[in-house]
């Protein structure tokens, strides 16, 4: 009687186990798995928060000026070093603030992207 | 007689550049994008000198001295929405690969329908943006030369037309780049003589609480008409499609960005310049006509210096008739070639006679406005189809063909309805006035709302591959991932 097939101790060389694929967040992405969907929601997530920071201080500038000329009408006639005041803002000041914010943005952008890449490669 | 050979120098000089372009570009794709060789600051220099109009070099000024301190905001806005722009669109826009508006609106709702309605769109938008340029174009040829306005009308229309159909869009890199330069210089060397001047006379100031200077004052409705045009403008420029071209010549998104970045300057320092045009004509008392940057160095330094300043501000209004002409000509040309006409070079070549020949038909037959007033106009249509459909497209997962097409429709519709009626109507009083010729306050919360909703009502129609559209919107370029495989179609 042979019974039960005898019992053998299965064994392999671990060199597979230690070898991890190359990029597995990238094929996450790639096959739109849930963690896949999960990274990707979060990066989109991350750049709109920024850029609504951006637009809304931009929105807060932009229309609140008419309404500080609406609302205080001796501003709109203010003097700066004999330049009207709503003159120096709009003529001059706005044009480099506008520069200076689209600077803010590309470099906080570019830091995200990088954030997000070293994530995504590097785990 | 000096302001002739400014007009010709500056047309021969257009052409010239644009031939030597000719000999680089040979295959349709060369021909219509430059083979993305194009370098930052040569891209920003010619997305700046395309966008620098009639408007921007001659109306701005002549606006400011009409109205006053109100329309302060229309450089502002002309300006600010490049930050818009940048914040919300570029990178992404670029790395969609979408060559076009209707491209994008194709690679993003996977849809024919939401395409051609976008096609239409475009296509009006630059039909009513040529149109004041052929217009101002015939008034400054007058004004220099005494022939009747269509002999300019036409004059720019051909040599447009030859540059477009000889050169293509390399061609015309090369020539909107050093259009931009040769604007500002145009605007900054007699605006340095004529600051001379004025401070030698003794400096001319407005007298104390001049109405002029003064904000929200010389319209019926300030307060509505200014929110409304800071709406239009700094949502409209996303829209316009000579625009939207430029930043497929840049390599990835990464540098899409920082191209905008350049372009901000640029624009920044342009404009800190009509304003000083717009108070000295102001206090030198000159009539308040679109041909006031025209006028005024001759009236301030006067003699033999002061034809030579007109001539140069000449040159540089001609440059950018030309400039801005080109850019819209190549994109509407390029959306009937490929969405009316079939594609191939050959359509591309009719495309570019009919995107001309219009609006030169239209800036004969309609009224007379302010090349500002209707560029204005120009940017509340684009605010209000294209500006949803590419921030909804590009951040909001759930937006759906129907809703698109809902959006861009009604949007759209209801702006290019305003304008019609403020181009062929007007000028009407009170409200309605107010209402049809600063359309943007109402049409854009109209558009944006219809999208959104009826993209919440129509769930089922999200398009299928929403997901993999989104990594290629805003995976970072280095990154090794599947972005799927939507080409625009070169024809």
């Amino acid at each position: 009687m042979t019974g039960r097939p005898r019992r053998v101790v299965v064994t392999s060389p671990r060199t597979a186990a230690a070898r991890r694929p190359r990029h597995p967040l990238t094929r996450e992405i790639d096959e739109q798995t849930e963690l896949g969907e999960v990274y990707m929601r979060s990066l989109i997530r991350t750049q709109f928060r920024l850029a609504l920071f951006v637009c809304t201080v931009l929105a807060c500038v932009v229309g609140g000026l008419p309404l500080l000329f609406l609302l205080v009408p001796d501003l709109r006639d203010a003097r700066l070093l004999g330049v009207p005041l709503p003159w120096l803002v709009l003529a001059g000041l706005i044009y480099p603030a506008f520069v200076a914010g689209a600077w803010f943005y590309v470099r906080q952008a570019e830091r995200n992207e990088r954030d997000f890449a070293d994530l995504v490669e590097r785990r | 007689m000096s302001g002739i050979v400014a007009i010709v120098a500056s047309m021969l000089a257009a052409v010239l550049i644009g031939a030597f372009g000719l000999r680089m570009s040979r295959t349709t794709s060369d021909f219509y994008v430059a083979s993305r060789t194009v370098s930052p600051l040569w891209n920003a220099s010619a997305i700046g000198g395309e966008y620098l109009s009639a408007a921007s070099f001659l109306g701005v000024a002549g606006l400011i001295l009409t109205y006053g301190a109100d329309m302060l905001w229309l450089p502002v806005g002309w300006t600010g929405g490049y930050l818009v722009l940048l914040v919300l669109v570029s990178a992404p826009l670029r790395r969609s690969g979408a060559y076009t508006l209707p491209d994008f609106a194709e690679a993003r709702l996977e849809s024919m329908a939401v395409r051609r309605t976008s096609s239409v769109l475009v296509v009006l938008i630059g039909w009513l943006y040529l149109m004041p340029q052929f217009q101002s174009a015939g008034l400054v040829f007058r004004t220099v030369t005494g022939a009747p306005p269509w002999a300019g009308s036409l004059l720019v229309a051909v040599v447009v037309a030859a540059n477009v159909l000889s050169g293509g869009m390399r061609s015309i890199t090369f020539v909107q780049a050093f259009q931009y330069w040769l604007k500002l210089t145009a605007l900054a060397v007699p605006l340095v003589f004529m600051l001379i001047v004025w401070w030698s006379d003794g400096p001319r100031t407005l007298p104390p609480g001049d109405p002029w200077a003064l904000p929200l004052h010389g319209r019926e409705h300030p307060v509505y008409e200014t929110y409304s045009l800071i709406l239009a403008t700094f949502l409209g420029t996303m829209g316009l499609p000579h625009v939207l071209v430029r930043f497929y010549t840049n390599p990835d998104g990464r540098t899409a960005r920082r191209t905008t970045l350049v372009v901000l300057s640029l624009l920044g320092a342009f404009y800190l310049m009509p304003a000083v045009y717009g108070f000295l004509g102001r206090v030198y008392g000159l009539p308040a006509t679109d041909t006031v940057v025209i006028a005024l160095p001759g009236r301030l330094v006067g003699g033999a210096v002061g034809d030579l300043l007109t001539a140069l501000v000449t040159a540089g209004a001609f440059a950018a008739f030309l400039s801005t002409s080109s850019g819209l000509t190549v994109s509407v040309a390029g959306v009937i070639a490929q969405d009316l006409l079939g594609g191939g070079v050959r359509s591309f070549r009719i495309a570019t006679v009919l995107a001309t020949l219009v609006p030169l038909a239209l800036a004969g037959a309609a009224r007379s406005l302010p090349v500002a007033t209707v560029v204005g106009l120009a940017f509340a249509v684009a605010a209000s189809s294209f500006c949803p459909l590419l921030v909804l497209g590009i951040w909001w997962r759930r937006l759906t063909t129907t809703g698109a097409i809902c959006g861009l429709l009604v949007g759209g519709g209801l702006a290019c309805a305003a304008v019609l009626a403020t181009i062929v109507g007007g000028p009407r009083t009170g409200w309605p006035e107010a209402l049809l010729a600063e359309p943007a306050a109402w049409t854009v919360p109209v558009s944006f709302t219809v999208m959104v909703v009826v993209s919440l009502v129509t769930p089922g129609r999200v398009p299928r591959g929403v997901a993999r559209t989104m990594v290629r919107l805003h995976t970072p370029d280095t990154l090794n991932v599947d972005r799927g495989d939507w080409r625009p179609r070169f024809m």
